[in-house]
């Protein structure tokens, strides 16, 4: 009875070179991130750091009594930043449309030059951060809500895009083949056989976008672009807490009731 | 017998049956279109004379210059990167505690509310609005970034982690509990493993999503490459930002590319 001497008394999950091996990877996470933070605080001023406790408490104490006599002023900026939300989004929309029909594999007219084009203009799109948007048309076409607008909308077509595009390659192909089968042409075929099965998906993902967009045109006018931001911006440059924080919790009510009414609707759609 | 077949067919209405719920809607968007583009002040001809700029733009995006500007570049990209890093491993630290409080199966409620709260306010607030606040209380540099990043990441990631907490398979809990195991073997042997691969998954995904958002966070004066960005647009040299866009597109695909592979590679 030699054979029971050679189990362990205790229970291990993995073998001896596996532990080694994802030792040796958790003490080369830990070595690239203490590399990575002297890298990164080589210019801090730790004066301020040290310092930042009693800057907080000087922020609050000025925030302290909440200047509500603000608010009238602030509605105008709010339905300018819901017009950039909104009209941004159906622009999104309208341009990511024909983008996911030509990413998508199943509908994508040319596989070799247009899909990687298509996909090309999703990735762009979704890598560059609406405020990087906003900053580039602020420059380009001066500031204002037109410049939000257009850089929402350029924004969208990226995420609107990449779903959408999801969606059609996701569609029943029988039901394509019925319609192709009673002699519909290409056009046809998409309005009766892929149109109707992708409408749920699309208006979702527009409502949800709609959502995420009325959240990020708040801040747009950090930059420039028009809306509550300009408010934000300019309260931030004279140090009034008091306003900036009315205006936060407007931004804040604002986004609470977005996403009710978008969870709502999205609710009703699918 | 000869009945008569209708010889045309209208696909019937797909979302809203009523017509008059339709026609409402239809009106209602419309008058909320004209009354929105009627208030929107646009000076046409500031415009047209950006188009021109534009231009310039599209032409430097084109023939980017990566060279006459590569110290502040590079340095901007090492600040992002870095930020990136440590900002994700502090947050996923940070926010494993606070999602196993945050899942109502395995934390009393006291501790449930509380992480909750802490999950809430996180992802109520943008990372920008925190990054100004930081920023003010930390100074300009990407120090204050790294602590925007990583509390932002507390509310993305705890909350995830928790949702996923709450949806594990009871009877390895069970199991594990019925072997005389306390509160800490339990989450050790029969909640950490169910959870892990998603808990992985999930930080790659933040890696890249804490990226992005690095490029942003600059333009308020938290460091990294959007500080540079901002900086060369304001100088007017579209080159310069046609090649930061480009780095930060480039990093963004390798990123995602990245991070879909190791994540099919660990599960």
């Amino acid at each position: 009875m030699t054979t029971t001497d050679t189990y362990s008394a205790v229970w291990q999950r993995r073998t001896p070179r596996k532990r080694l091996l994802i030792w040796t990877g958790w003490v080369a996470l830990v070595a690239l991130f203490v590399w990575c933070w002297q890298l990164m605080t080589e210019n801090t001023i730790w004066a301020f750091v040290t310092d930042a406790p009693r800057q907080a408490a000087d922020i609050g104490a000025r925030m302290w009594p909440l200047e509500w006599g603000y608010l009238p002023e602030l509605m105008g900026p709010l339905w300018d930043t819901i017009n950039i939300a909104t009209l941004g989004t159906i622009g999104g929309v309208i341009m990511a449309v024909p983008v996911a029909f030509l990413a998508a594999r199943n509908t994508t007219p040319s596989a070799t030059i247009l899909r990687p084009i298509a996909l090309f203009i999703i990735v762009a799109s979704r890598s560059i951060n609406s405020l990087i948007w906003a900053l580039l048309l602020v420059a380009i076409i001066g500031p204002g809500l037109l410049a939000g607008i257009v850089a929402i909308a350029l924004r969208s077509i990226g995420f609107v895009g990449k779903l959408l595009y999801e969606a059609i390659e996701e569609t029943d192909r029988r039901q394509i083949e019925a319609v192709r089968a009673t002699g519909a042409g290409g056009l046809q075929v998409l309005t009766y056989g892929i149109v109707p099965q992708i409408m749920p998906a699309f208006w979702g993902i527009s409502v949800f976008r709609w959502d995420i967009n009325i959240r990020e045109s708040t801040i747009l006018g950090l930059v420039g672009a028009g809306g509550i931001g300009l408010k934000l911006n300019a309260s931030i440059n004279t140090l009034s807490w008091d306003e900036v924080a009315v205006i936060l919790l407007l931004i804040l009510g604002t986004v609470v009731v977005s996403e009710w009414v978008s969870a709502k609707l999205r609710r009703a759609i699918i | 017998m000869s009945t008569s077949y209708p010889t045309t067919w209208r696909r019937p209405p797909q979302l809203i049956k009523s017509a008059r719920l339709r026609y409402a809607i239809q009106f209602a968007i419309a008058l909320y279109l004209a009354v929105a583009i009627g208030t929107l002040e646009v000076d046409w001809a500031r415009v047209a004379a950006g188009l021109e700029r534009g231009g310039r733009f599209a032409a430097g995006f084109l023939q980017p210059d990566f060279v006459s500007r590569w110290d502040d570049i590079s340095r901007g990209l090492v600040e992002s990167l870095t930020m990136t890093l440590t900002s994700t491993v502090v947050g996923v630290l940070l926010s494993v505690p606070v999602g196993i409080g945050a899942a109502s199966n395995i934390a009393p409620a006291p501790i449930y509310f509380v992480c909750r709260s802490i999950i809430a306010v996180s992802r109520a607030l943008q990372e920008i609005i925190i990054a100004i606040f930081l920023v003010a209380m930390f100074g300009f540099g990407p120090f204050a970034g790294f602590l925007t990043l990583s509390f932002a990441t507390i509310g993305f990631l705890a909350k995830l982690l928790a949702d996923d907490i709450e949806e594990i398979e009871p009877g390895q809990v069970e199991a594990v509990r019925s072997t005389g195991a306390s509160w800490w073997q339990m989450v050790n042997y029969s909640v950490q493993p169910q959870v892990m691969p998603r808990l992985i998954g999930l930080s790659l995904y933040r890696l890249d999503i804490n990226f992005r958002e690095s490029a942003v966070i600059g333009i308020v004066g938290a460091g990294g490459i959007g500080a540079t960005l901002n900086t060369a647009i304001d100088r007017y040299e579209y080159d310069s930002a046609g090649a930061i866009l480009l780095l930060i597109i480039a990093i963004v695909m390798v990123a995602e590319y990245g991070s879909s592979y190791l994540r099919k590679f660990l599960q």
